[in-house]
This record gives C-alpha cells, structure tokens and sequence, in this order.
C-alpha cells in the first residue's frame, strides 16, 4: 500500500515535470504591455487653431504666418533658430579636429555631394524661407518655416527649387488654422526623400512608414501602435532628440531604444546580456528597404552621356532610374540585409576642404571596434559610389549641379564638369587647380527604423555559424559556433582518431590472440581424447 | 564462484547520470562549438546550459558522498603495481593472463584506475566546469549591469573549455573499451548495473597465493 502510494506520488511528480519542460508558449512580458498600455492612449490637443482669431485671415506670404504663430508663441522662434533644422550644423568635439561645426553647409555625401552653390534648390529641406545662396540670414525669425514641421492638413508642400519657399497652390490660411503636433507624414516630406527621390539616402525611412503594417515597422504600423515619429523624437523646448551619423558627430542626444524598453528588455538573461555588445537594432531590424528600393551605389563617373544631345533617363524593372544624364548610373536594392559595424556613437565626416587619406574615400568614419568598450556592433547600409575630385589638390569637389538656365555654368543644364566645379567651388571660397578625375567613396547610414516583430528578429544561428554568418567580417573577438581554435580543434581531432584506433587495435589484437589460444587449448583436449584410442 | 558487492547504490546512480549528460553536453557542446548541426544553435546551447546545471548538481551530490563515506580514498594514488597493471595492459592481457591486481569492496580500483580517475576528478572536470561556469557567465561593461568578467578574453576561456571536453571524449573512448578487460566482456558493465562483480574462486586461489607469496 505505502509502495503503491510512493510510486502514484512520483508519477505525478515526474508528470507535472514533463508538462512544464514540454510546454513552451511564450511568456507573458510585463514591460511591452505596460509600454503598449501607455503609448495607446493618444493626447488630444487643448486649443483648436482653427479658432483663433489671428489665424482668421489672408496671408499673402508664409513670412505672416510666422509672425502670427510668434503673435501668441512669442519665444518659441529661439528655440527653433537653436536647432539644427534650422543652423545646417552643429559643434561638437571631434577627435582629430578639436571642436567642429558640421552639418548640411560643409559636410559631404555621396549622392548629391553637398548644398554649396546648390541652395536654392536643397534649401526645399530647410526650415526657413528664401535660403538661395550661402548669405542666408539666420537671425531673422521670420523666415522660420513652421508650417512644414506643424501642417496637419496635409496641404503644406515646399517648391521645387525654390529656397524654401511653400509651393504656389499652398492655401496658406487653411494650412495655418490646421497646425498641430508633427506627424509621419511632416518628418517624412523630408527624411524620406534625401538624396532627390522617396528612401533614397537612409534605407530605412520610407514615405511607405506614413501608412504601413506591423511587418514593416512594428512601432509605426497602423495595425499595430501606429506611433508618430515625435513618440520617440521628443522634443523638449524644440530640442529633437535623435540624429544620424551621416552628419553628426558626438554620442550626445540621441534617440535610444532603451529610453522606453530599457537595457533588459527580454525575459531570457542570455539575451539581455548580448545587450552590452549588440544593439537591439542589430537583430531587430533583419532588413531594411522593405517596400520600396533604396539606392546602394551612385556612380557620378558615368554622368553627362547625351542623346541627340539631350539628357535622357532610363528605368530598372522596378521603376527606380538605373541611369540619369544629370547624376550618373544607379544600384538600387529592396529588402537589404544590412552590413554590421562596431559603433561607439562617435563619428568623423569629410569635410568641404579635407584632403584625400584613403581611396575608398571614408565620407563618415564610425568609430568603434570590439576594444572598445563602449562599442556595439550595429546594423548600417553602406552606400558606395564615385564622385569628382581635385587631382592636384587631392580632394573632393563640390560642383554647382543646379541652375536656373543654360549657360549658368550649372552641370544638370551644361553638363560641363569643367565650367560646374570652378563656380561651385568659387561660391565655397575654395581654389580649384582645373584637373578633375574620379574617385571611390563610401558613406555609412546606420539602420534604425524598420524594426520588425519579434518573430522575425535575426536568429541566433544567423550569426553564431561557421561561415557566411551575418557577422563574419566583424573580427577581433570570438564569436561562440562562428570561431574555433584552429590548432586545438586539429589537434583534439587526431588525438580522439588516435585514441580510437589504439583502442580497436588493442581489442583486435586480443580477439586474434584469444583465438589463437583457444585452438591450442582444443588441440590438448583433441589430444586427450585421442590418448585412450592408442 | 563469488559475488562481491562493490558499487553501492548512488555510487551507480553517479556514475549513470553522469555518463549521460557528459555524452549529452558532448552532443550538444560540440553542435555549438559548430561541428555538426542537430537540434539547432539556439536549443543545443539552451539544452547545454540546463544540462550543465544538472551536471554541477550532481558533482556537488557525489564529492558529498565522497567525503561523508571515506570513499575518496579509493582514489589515493599508489605506485604499488601500477607498473604491473601497465604491463598487464601492453602484454599480459594478450596472453590470457590474470589480472595483477584484485578487485574487492574495500579496494575497487586498480593502482592504474586510481591515477586516472583522480587525474579525471581534480584536473580534467575541474577544467571543464570552472571554464563552462565562466562562458556562462561571460559578460563584458555595460551600463548598469555588473561586471562579472571583464576584458578577460572569450577566446581563452573557450580555449580550455574545449580542450576538456575533446579529453574528456577521449576519456570516455578509452573508459568504455577498458571495461571489456574484465572477467568476461561485460562483467564490468554489469558490475556498474547491479553492483555485484562475479569473482571466481581461481582468482580467489592467486589473490592468496599473492598474499602468500609477499608474506
């Protein structure tokens, strides 16, 4: 009876065992559903625009909206005119260059180059209005553009080419009585369409983020938390947290993950401890450019090939310009998986003027390695390409691309690299020797946004892997599965080869040798047997 | 014919469990070292951490059992025929010959034996486990987590924890062909099973002519 009880009780025991380690659903994560509770409930705005009587008027220029919105928001304009969106730089300290200014007016990139003597037409992405040359005034509060950033109408769009100026059909009063708080759409009329086209520069901001499904981005799909951009970017006092390195500088002010999922987001111990090494983006983000394509190289080498003396155009399969007369040949590339670098969240820029060190040309060096301590290895799309320089001087150049007529000297009218470089690099207060070649660049954008669900985050096995795992450039640590002791593994072999062979030929030496003994001992025995019969 | 109790009940216990999780921390330890793909990165080093805990479970359970019975003395090493028992092994064993030592309760291990197991129990274990507990644990600086290990390179760390487990594999290679010396083939392996080793009364007669022969 006692026997019986004992083993009923050990049964269960063994049961309730076999159902806990068997059953696997996935656990209940407190901190997500506090975050999902918190970002759910959206903020209602307590004034209507739309009401105030300073707003109830015809506004003939964008300038009197400004100094209707400073009527009531009668300090705000400094806050604004303290921003980078507005300065086109910012000074932080730069290993190697002491403290440094730079920004949009003297940093450079590898697709359209840079904005000097091209400002008329890159100032569409400038907050302010009548940005055309490089003597634009930045202390006149006026020409604070804040109808791009606030416009929730939808209505408010930036003129081609025109300085920063609104377009024409902009009704300027229905735009002022609908501002409010940004949305996708406002950040994105400009950090989607860097570099002339829709997801062109980053990869991983895409006019697509304004309305897109959880698979694309977890954070912005309209099926799931659909965020805006300022959820994260906040913006205390006008101060945008958040940058990239594609020209900023310092580990300051940035937009983390952690700062709501903090540095222990997961239930599993292991992979908060990856934390210290990895960032989240690194296996959250598996690829970027997910609906539409992003340019990966720019080859301006092949530029100013006419038809019939025109420029022309030509178009991949997917509709993205493989080939345009005024910019050069085009890669473009959808659903990247993204290169891994080590990033220690300090960067370095080719600055208008640098002399050329290394070919490829570094237009931004991420710093960081696996020494570092401060360092992660993070997710980056690396855009490379070619692009005009000084022979003699040994630098790179900035060209006047855009023009209003022929004969302007700008290179998207003349095509005439010549004559483009001289008065772009005049405008930039720089000598030009008249000898131009080309040369290999490459520019790093860290990916950030896109970040898929977590079913489909970067499995362990994608970078813990012998070969062609996703981190095997990255070197100078041991990556557990990727990297093996070479000399111990060969050696571990051969001896455990070895051992086995010494083994079977011990065990066949003692069979032989027991057989063997075994017929000699039945040869006795034959042999008394034998004995009586003599 | 004679039975002789000599391994005792958790002494078995032990050595069962601990057999299979070597051989399953083997299995699951060299798939994440990447030289063969079973369950899976991901599992094998999941199932490997649980496996170790248990490990380490039980070593804690068996170095008690070890000191509270006296039984750690049979690992006292011994030179005294150990260069018989090497012999034995190179050539006596092919010609039929007995064994030079006896096996009994008190005295379970030959001179050989004991050298080896001890070497097992305070180099190539302790080896093993002290850098499978610092894998584990391994962790670099972050911002608010402690320290455990810092700057002390995984590649070594890695280094030791390998080389024990390719000797503890030749270990277990060896290990399981020497217990085919015994009486018959499988007489040591049922030994390991019930605890009670068959000695025949020849043996018995050259334990005492031995005995004899010394006096």
């Amino acid at each position: 009876m006692f026997r019986t009880l004992l083993i009923v009780i050990f049964g269960v025991i063994i049961t309730l065992i076999m159902v806990n380690i068997l059953h696997q659903e996935d656990n209940y994560n407190l901190k997500l559903e506090t975050l999902r509770h918190k970002y759910a409930l959206k903020s209602i705005p307590s004034v209507s625009h739309s009401k105030l009587p300073a707003l109830q008027r015809d506004f003939k220029t964008p300038q009197e909206v400004t100094e209707a919105c400073l009527s009531c928001h009668t300090e705000t304009h400094k806050e604004v005119m303290a921003s980078s969106h507005w300065n086109w730089e910012r000074a932080s300290y730069v290993a190697g260059r002491g403290i440094s200014s730079a920004g949009k007016n003297n940093v450079m990139n590898n697709f359209c180059l840079g904005t000097n003597s091209n400002q008329k037409s890159c100032a569409k992405c400038h907050i302010g209005y009548g940005m055309s040359s490089s003597h634009f005034d930045f202390n006149n509060a006026r020409n604070v553009d804040c109808m791009v950033c606030h416009d929730n109408s939808d209505e408010y769009l930036k003129g081609a080419s025109m300085a920063g100026y609104p377009d024409r059909t902009v009704n300027l009063e229905n735009v002022a009585q609908s501002v409010g708080s940004p949305k996708k759409s406002n950040c994105g009329s400009c950090h989607s369409f860097g570099g002339g086209g829709n997801n062109v520069k980053h990869g991983d901001l895409d006019v697509a983020l304004n309305s897109c499904s959880r698979e694309v981005d977890v954070h912005m799909g309209v099926n799931g938390m659909n965020l805006e951009c300022v959820a994260c970017h906040t913006a205390e006092n006008h101060n945008i947290i958040g940058k990239l390195y594609s020209v900023s500088s310092d580990n300051t002010n940035r937009a983390t993950c952690e700062q709501c999922h903090t540095n222990t987001p997961h239930l599993s111990d292991v992979i908060n401890r990856h934390g210290s090494r990895v960032s989240c983006q690194a296996c959250h983000i598996p690829q970027y450019a997910k609906v539409n394509s992003t340019k990966m190289a720019w080859k301006w080498s092949d530029a100013g090939k006419l038809k019939d003396g025109k420029p022309y155009e030509l178009e991949d399969s997917l509709g993205n310009h493989n080939y345009m007369s005024i910019k050069g040949s085009f890669v473009w590339a959808r659903n990247v998986k993204p290169d891994y670098i080590w990033f220690n969240g300090t960067a370095d820029h080719y600055i208008l003027g640098d002399s050329i060190k290394s070919v490829p040309v570094q237009m931004n060096t991420l710093n960081g390695s696996y020494s570092d301590r401060h360092s992660k290895i993070i997710p980056v799309k690396i855009h490379v390409g070619d692009q005009i320089y000084d022979k003699v001087y040994n630098r790179l150049v900035q060209p006047k691309l855009y023009g209003e007529t022929e004969g302007d000297s700008a290179y998207w009218k003349d095509f005439k690299w010549d004559e483009a470089v001289a008065a772009g690099m005049k405008e930039s207060g720089l000598l030009y020797s008249g000898k131009y070649g080309f040369v290999k660049t490459e520019m790093y954008w860290p990916v950030n946004h896109m970040v898929s669900p977590k079913g489909q985050a970067v499995g362990c096995a994608e970078c813990h892997t012998r070969n062609n795992g996703r981190l095997a450039k990255l070197s100078g640590f041991y990556l557990p599965g990727r990297d093996q002791n070479k000399t111990l593994d060969f050696v571990g072999y051969w001896m455990f080869i070895l051992a086995l062979i010494a083994v079977f030929g011990h065990a066949a030496i003692r069979i032989s040798m027991d057989i063997a003994r075994n017929k000699y001992e039945k040869q006795i025995i034959n042999y008394d047997e034998d004995k009586p019969a003599e | 014919m004679q039975k002789v109790y000599i391994y005792k009940r958790f002494e078995r216990f032990w050595h069962w469990v601990q057999a299979s999780l070597i051989m399953f921390l083997a299995l699951t330890g060299f798939e994440v070292h990447g030289a063969f793909k079973i369950f899976g990165f991901e599992k094998a080093a999941e199932f490997h951490r649980t496996a170790s805990w248990m490990l380490i479970g039980l070593i804690i359970f068996a170095i008690f059992w070890h000191l509270t019975t006296g039984e750690w003395r049979q690992y006292i090493p011994t030179t005294k025929q150990l260069k018989e028992q090497v012999i034995y092994y190179i050539s006596g064993i092919f010609k039929g010959e007995h064994h030079p030592t006896e096996r009994t309760g008190l005295s379970k291990l030959n001179p050989l034996q004991r050298i080896v197991y001890l070497g097992f129990k305070l180099v190539l274990v302790p080896i093993t486990i002290i850098s499978g507990i610092l894998y584990m644990l391994y962790k670099t600086f972050d911002q608010n987590n402690l320290i455990v290990i810092e700057d002390y390179p995984l590649a070594s760390i890695a280094f030791w924890h390998t080389l024990g487990a390719i000797l503890l594999m030749i270990f277990l290679v060896v290990h399981v062909y020497m217990t085919t010396t015994g009486k018959t083939p499988t007489s040591n392996i049922k030994a390991m099973i019930t605890g009670y080793e068959e000695l025949d009364d020849d043996q018995q007669k050259i334990s005492a002519d031995k005995i004899t022969k010394s006096e």
